[in-house]
């Protein structure tokens, strides 16, 4: 995976400069806590909702158990609808393929729906290398784009930036991309939203080449499902003559039947909706409607490798709803940004460590990004034991112990007090340092189930011990904070 | 050796632990989550259908078969729509009282010219009571996908209560994944701003739903 961002320092460092940044902080809280309200209440309305989410789960698992069978019967379905598959082994060859793909249409340009799969593997910069220029289309994604930044969060990339900093980069920045932003444009949402329709409607009416991810792909009949809100979606699978869809290998369900757990808990979960805006549907290609040439790219890129691990495989079962960023206390305070990877929050600390192997500092830091609270665990729609595979994956980076990397067992060697080591602990005293994570540390008791008898080795013992410090407060942590660190970075 | 062949190898190989006879699909998942949510009787449910589309911003009209001409006449005449996208299976008295250019949806029509339609009436494939959802399948009174698309006001004409189905599930059942399907619940909406909602980004900005006994 391309996704450790250059120069990116590890979590702690990275976190510590986010939890100064009072913008940041305040922009994340108001997010982070109004979806977290809404989605609770999205999820009441349905009754049966541990059923779904079980359902959800042995979904997934079964899929995952049998990707094998799954992938080849994905390839007959979508070659039998005109579709044409092809396998990328990791993010270099998926580029190429894509890069070659619209190459072949004669086009310099693409309009590219939010994926997660495509920033994964860094496409728009390959893309770019070769001369082609790569469109975001969604309205974060294009703040994003044009803010030449990164996007923070997997649902709302650009949830870091207020209204007034959106202006901003319109004003400066959309003449460079196409059509400027209008005279006088104010930092309402709703001006906002009608200048990126502008700029971007022109776009849209003249691509020839449209990029995609997929939430779905349904290996009984080859159909892809993308879940959107804007709409955006829709005119880059439907416009275009060309259609590429870069997607995970674990995307795939079994049958048509099984859209019927997801389309009911992604909603809820990611956007706190009933249903979504948009959910578009296609199997191969149609006669004249929509695109008439449709490829498919199935990408490993590490997952194969998570696949072998069997406590962390079941992060693959991951739909990217993002409800487990929303309730975390750590990616509340730190940010997006810090975790170094596309994938941040809780199931980034999980996933970017198993994907890319936990060889820099940045990786080997994120099984520490986390406070094991369970809140992540407790929202996520397929049941992802978060907290179960941080534990496995800190074993692993103090201990060492067999892993796989690009398909061939590795033994990992332990981390001996150099730089893990550091980043683990540093990372632990500032999860202890915070008073939000501190706060959820008390409730840590009841919820760390079955990794309760665990201890860990070396460094990891005394980040076990420390454990129980939140258990015997001395003073209010709220009153402590004040006393040693109030105003430093503003906390309230 | 191909990628293919390397990516199903790991697989197989990150697999390893599972036992061939591992549980069939069919008993892998338990389905004993509901099929609809609450009873209600077809009255209720497209009440209920009216109330979500309304709450996602959708406008919802009622009428009976005969009073649809009028109505859609006048919808199109409020809006000061001077020209309709037209499905080629659309039943023609739908709009035999609406003063506007009718645009028949063609393959060779560029996203140029349907950038200049003011209106798009449809009809649907099912509606999604619990969820305020119209889905459309291309069919013959629905058209291409890109119709619904590009034009700034759709109007869509749900038939009650037969179209109506209560859940998610069960308009599953009721559709064909070979078709294009495009699930549309409200009006187009971005919340990427401080998460405030806003209407009508890239797809039309107005959805009027017409149900129609
Ligand atoms: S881990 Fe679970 S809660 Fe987090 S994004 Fe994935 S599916 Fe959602």
């Amino acid at each position: 995976m391309s996704g450790t961002y250059l120069g990116m320092p590890a979590f702690p460092e990275a976190a510590r400069a986010a939890v100064r940044d009072r913008t940041l902080r305040g922009n994340l809280r108001h997010a982070t806590h109004t979806i977290r309200a809404k989605r609770a209440k999205a999820v009441t309305e349905v009754s049966d909702w541990a059923e779904l989410r079980e359902a959800g789960r042995r979904i997934k698992d079964h899929t995952l158990r049998h990707l094998d069978r799954y992938l080849v019967r994905v390839e007959e379905a979508v070659t039998a609808a005109g579709g044409t598959v092809h396998w990328a082994a990791d993010a270099d060859e998926a580029n190429r393929i894509v890069t070659a793909l619209v190459e072949e249409t004669g086009e310099s340009e693409v309009v590219k729906v939010k994926s997660m799969a495509t920033q994964e593997i860094g496409l728009n910069e390959a893309l770019e290398a070769a001369g082609i220029r790569a469109y975001e289309t969604d309205l974060a994604e294009l703040i994003v784009q044009l803010g030449k930044d990164r996007p923070s969060h997997i649902l709302v990339p650009a949830i870091h930036r207020n209204r007034g900093e959106i202006r901003d980069i319109f004003r400066a920045e959309m003449s460079e991309w196409g059509r400027p932003a209008p005279e006088g444009l104010t930092d309402t949402p709703a001006e906002l939203a009608e200048a990126a329709r502008l700029h971007l409607r022109e776009k849209f009416l003249r691509a020839k080449v449209g990029v995609s991810g997929a939430n779905f792909v349904v290996a009984e009949t080859g159909t892809l499902v993308v879940v959107e809100s804007e709409g955006n979606g829709r005119m880059c699978l439907t416009l275009p003559e060309t259609l590429i869809s870069v997607v995970g290998i674990e995307k795939i369900v079994p049958t048509w039947r099984d859209l019927e757990v997801f389309l009911q808990t992604l909603p809820r979960s990611s956007t706190a909706e009933r249903m979504n805006p948009y959910t578009s549907m296609w199997t191969g290609t149609t006669d004249e409607d929509g695109p008439r040439t449709f490829h498919l790219v199935l990408l490993d890129n590490g997952r194969t490798d998570t696949l072998a691990d069997e406590v962390g495989r079941q992060a693959l079962r991951c739909i990217r709803c993002s409800a487990c960023l929303n309730v975390c206390p750590v990616y509340e305070r730190a940010g997006g940004h810090a975790y170094g990877s596309v994938y941040p929050g809780p199931i980034g600390a999980i996933l970017s460590p198993q994907l890319r192997g936990t060889g820099s500092d940045i990786d080997a830091s994120l099984p520490y990004a986390s406070s094991l609270c369970g809140a992540c665990y407790e929202v996520c729609p397929v049941a992802i034991d978060i907290p179960e595979v941080l534990v496995h994956l800190r074993e692993r980076v103090v201990q060492g112990g067999p892993a796989t990397r690009r398909g061939n067992k590795v033994l990992l060697k332990p981390a001996k007090g150099h730089a893990a080591e550091r980043a683990a602990m540093r990372a632990a005293q500032w999860a202890f340092a915070h008073p939000g994570v501190l706060r959820t540390g008390q409730r840590l008791a009841s919820r760390t189930r079955r990794f309760h008898p665990r201890t860990l080795p070396g460094p990891g013992r005394a980040w076990t011990g420390s454990r129980d410090l939140p258990a015997v407060p001395a003073e209010p942590f709220r009153d402590w904070w004040q006393r040693t660190r109030g105003g430093e970075d503003g906390t309230k | 050796m191909s990628s293919r062949e390397r990516i199903l190898g790991r697989v197989r190989r990150a697999l390893a632990d599972v036992p061939r006879d591992d549980t069939p699909y069919e008993r892998a998942v338990p389905r004993d989550y509901l099929r609809e949510h609450g009873e209600r009787s077809a009255e209720e449910t497209v009440e209920l259908l009216a109330e979500n589309l309304a709450d996602y911003r959708a406008i919802v009209h009622r009428c009976a078969d005969g009073e649809l001409p009028k109505l859609l006449a006048r919808l199109m005449a409020e809006r000061g729509s001077r020209s309709v996208l037209v499905p080629p299976g659309l039943p023609p008295h739908w709009i035999a009282a609406v003063d506007a250019t009718r645009v028949p949806d063609r393959a060779g029509s560029t996203p140029h010219e349907l950038d200049r339609v003011d209106s798009v009436i449809t009809g649907c494939a099912v509606a999604i009571a619990e969820t305020g959802t119209i889905v459309l399948d291309g069919g013959p009174d629905q058209g291409r996908r890109r119709i619904t698309l590009v034009p700034d006001h759709h109007i869509c004409v749900v038939r009650v209560p037969g179209q109506v189905v209560s859940s998610v599930p069960q308009a599953l059942g009721r559709l064909d994944p070979a078709r294009p399907l495009t699930w549309i619940s409200g009006p187009s909406a971005t919340s990427d701003i401080e998460l405030d909602r806003v209407e009508g980004v890239h797809g039309p900005r107005t959805l009027e739903v017409v149900l129609v006994d």
